[in-house]
């Protein structure tokens, strides 16, 4: 059983919930960029929650089945068709072997998870199936999905066609979309009204945008508390000593854009930060296309504790109702 | 130093032993460290040394961000009375300086420098107060260099030179990082070395390159066999010059799977290196010929 790639789209990755243990040797977690779609396109099928399912940015792959299976496409709106027929997003659907999965062109997010039951299943690599480009691990050879590759599946579980996701339990951002933010690390190296700006500014995603990080532009630029630079962590204002960066922490190079990291993060380096992007607002990002306009929000742990939870009780309303 | 406690959002907590670097600051933040994985803290996934800080990743859903910063706060006191001694290894990095591959890329990217009418080696010897770059390749290379991080990307080490703050060299990063460095090239930026485990982005100045992979996710290299990362925090390296001729040989016995580094067991004792630094350096040199 397995999927030929007749087209693979802009850049399409096998991808599960990633490899934990390792960011200590600067290899991140990666999986998923939207953690919820991937969950749920995967309860949809039948799968188990956790399970390899290809992630495509922008545009859709053209796919081909040998054999009959279940899909599902979950996270931004792009119309899905079986042999040219449409197929509703974050509802599972039949594929029958011999037929072709394609899609229209992107309406609102960025990134479609196509969730086939029996899930993906190229070798894993440290424990997880997904696609490390960088360091060339997981996924198929360490790389995105190309013309002519063969993707195995799997085998199928008990999931049933027509399973669907309700509407309100499908969250993408708003417009502007908002990023609630946890200050900290280095905020005290920027001035208050530097502070105040970051939040009360509009920003937009700028062309840079990919898994391992997000930039953002149109801000205006943070102010630095004057100070004497520490031995080790060169002259720029913007420069630390080497550290860790937190996935989700946002590091403003010379103080102009800030560049909120994601999951294939690197593990650190020489930039300050002035925050971090709360847990429950990772997903939001990965939907996020370039110049789409963003605000950051500032929240204290509690709200962010909050909103963890409430991002939880949305994947458990999921569950609830498809497993 | 004052150690300083920061949340990262609710799942990190970022640890600054000390805003500047020292071998102090490395020591206190690798005992932390292994205090944290020794206490089996609940809720802890992922344990993140660094150069003069480190961070824990945890998960909040079964630990109170409050409480794991309280778990962490109890072992500093230990942690700074640790004995700041260690058994290592002391490892030859072969390394061809001022080579056609970075010097291809560096001319590329000259209008990200600081400098764009010399090289990378001649702006840090000069800003370094060397006449030559022969003098500050030798600086780079005579004295042992002390793994203080592992990361960036993929097995990527940061090394910092075993020499007192007056002796240590220092380089600007580039002004704009470039988009491109070629695999294995030795950089330099801030008041550390570095190796780029894979070909990519980097703003690190780039002074030559090493024939010897430092990460195989193919595990097909023969001394990475066992774990495609080579380095890990507290590894000792010492930098040997080499020519052409020996990086096409070396280059040849990697591919061949006969290429074997030169690692030596040693011991590393903080109070005995800031008492003699020059003694402790020969006596690591000393093990590296004799073994």
């Amino acid at each position: 059983m397995s999927v030929k790639v007749i087209k693979p789209g802009l850049l399409t990755t096998v991808q599960d919930l990633g490899r934990p243990g390792y960011f200590h040797l600067g290899i991140p977690i990666g999986g998923a960029m939207d953690r919820l779609a991937l969950r749920a396109g995967n309860m949809l099928v039948g799968n188990d929650e956790g399970a390899a399912a290809l992630e495509a940015v922008f545009m859709g792959p053209e796919l081909a089945f040998d054999s009959d299976a279940l899909v599902a496409v979950t996270g931004a709106d792009m119309p899905a068709f079986v042999d040219g027929q449409e197929r509703p997003g974050w509802t599972s659907f039949e594929v029958k072997a011999g037929q072709t999965l394609s899609f229209g062109f992107l309406k609102s997010g960025a990134r479609v998870y196509i969730a086939i039951s029996g899930g993906i299943d190229t070798p894993p690599a440290l424990g997880s199936r997904s696609t490390y480009a960088i360091g060339a691990l997981g996924g198929v050879d360490g790389r995105a999905i190309a013309e002519g590759d063969s993707l195995p599946l799997g085998k199928g579980g008990a999931g049933k066609a027509g399973a669907t996701v309700a509407p309100d339990l499908r969250q993408g951002p708003g417009s502007p979309a908002e990023l609630r933010i946890l200050p900290g690390l280095y905020w005290h190296r920027i001035t208050e009204e530097a502070q105040k700006n970051f939040f009360a500014d509009e920003w937009a995603v700028a062309p840079e945008a990919d898994r391992m990080g997000y930039r953002f532009r149109n801000g205006r630029p943070l102010e630095f508390v004057d100070r004497e630079q520490p031995f080790g962590a060169g002259s720029d204002p913007s420069n630390i000593v080497d550290g860790c960066y937190p996935y989700g922490s946002v590091q403003v190079p010379g103080g102009t854009e800030p560049i909120v990291l994601h999951r294939d993060a690197v593990s650190g380096g020489g930039y300050f930060m002035i925050g971090t992007v709360i847990s429950a607002d990772m997903d939001l990002i990965g939907q996020l296309q370039p110049h789409v306009p963003v605000k950051f929000v500032e929240v204290d742990m509690e709200a962010a504790l909050d909103a963890r939870h409430a991002r939880a009780a949305t994947i458990d309303g999921i569950r609830a109702a498809l497993t | 130093m004052k150690t300083r406690y920061s949340f990262g959002g609710d799942e990190h907590i970022f640890v600054e032993v000390d805003e500047e670097m020292s071998l102090d600051a490395f020591f206190k933040s690798l005992s932390m460290t292994n205090a944290v994985r020794d206490s089996n803290i609940r809720g802890v996934t992922e344990i993140c040394p660094a150069n003069a800080s480190f961070q824990i990743k945890f998960d909040p859903d079964e630990i109170h961000p409050n409480d794991m910063l309280a778990e962490l706060k109890k072992l500093e006191g230990a942690a700074e009375n640790a004995e700041k001694r260690m058994t290592t290894r002391i490892i030859e990095i072969p390394v061809y300086y001022n080579d056609p591959w970075t010097h291809e890329t560096l001319m590329r990217f000259r209008e990200r420098h600081q400098d764009p009418n010399g090289t990378d080696l001649e702006y840090a010897a000069s800003i370094n107060g060397f006449d030559t770059i022969e003098q500050f390749i030798e600086a780079h290379h005579s004295n042992p260099w002390f793994v203080s991080m592992v990361g960036f990307v993929s097995g990527l080490p940061f090394l910092y030179q075993l020499v007192e703050r007056d002796r240590q060299l220092q380089v600007p990063k580039y002004l704009r990082p470039r988009t491109d460095t070629p695999k294995l090239t030795v950089g330099y930026g801030g008041c550390f070395s570095c190796i780029y485990s894979v070909r990519g982005a980097g703003g690190y100045q780039m002074f030559g390159i090493t024939p010897m992979p430092i990460f195989d996710p193919e595990q097909k290299i023969t001394y990475l066999k066992d774990f495609m990362v080579f380095f890990k925090p507290g590894d000792i390296v010492k930098w040997r010059p080499i020519d052409r001729a020996e990086y096409d040989s070396i280059v040849a016995q990697v591919e061949a799977g006969t290429y074997e580094p030169k690692i030596v067991d040693v011991e590393f004792d903080l109070d005995a290196f800031n008492k003699d630094i020059d003694g402790t350096n020969a006596k690591l040199k000393e093990a590296l010929n004799v073994g």
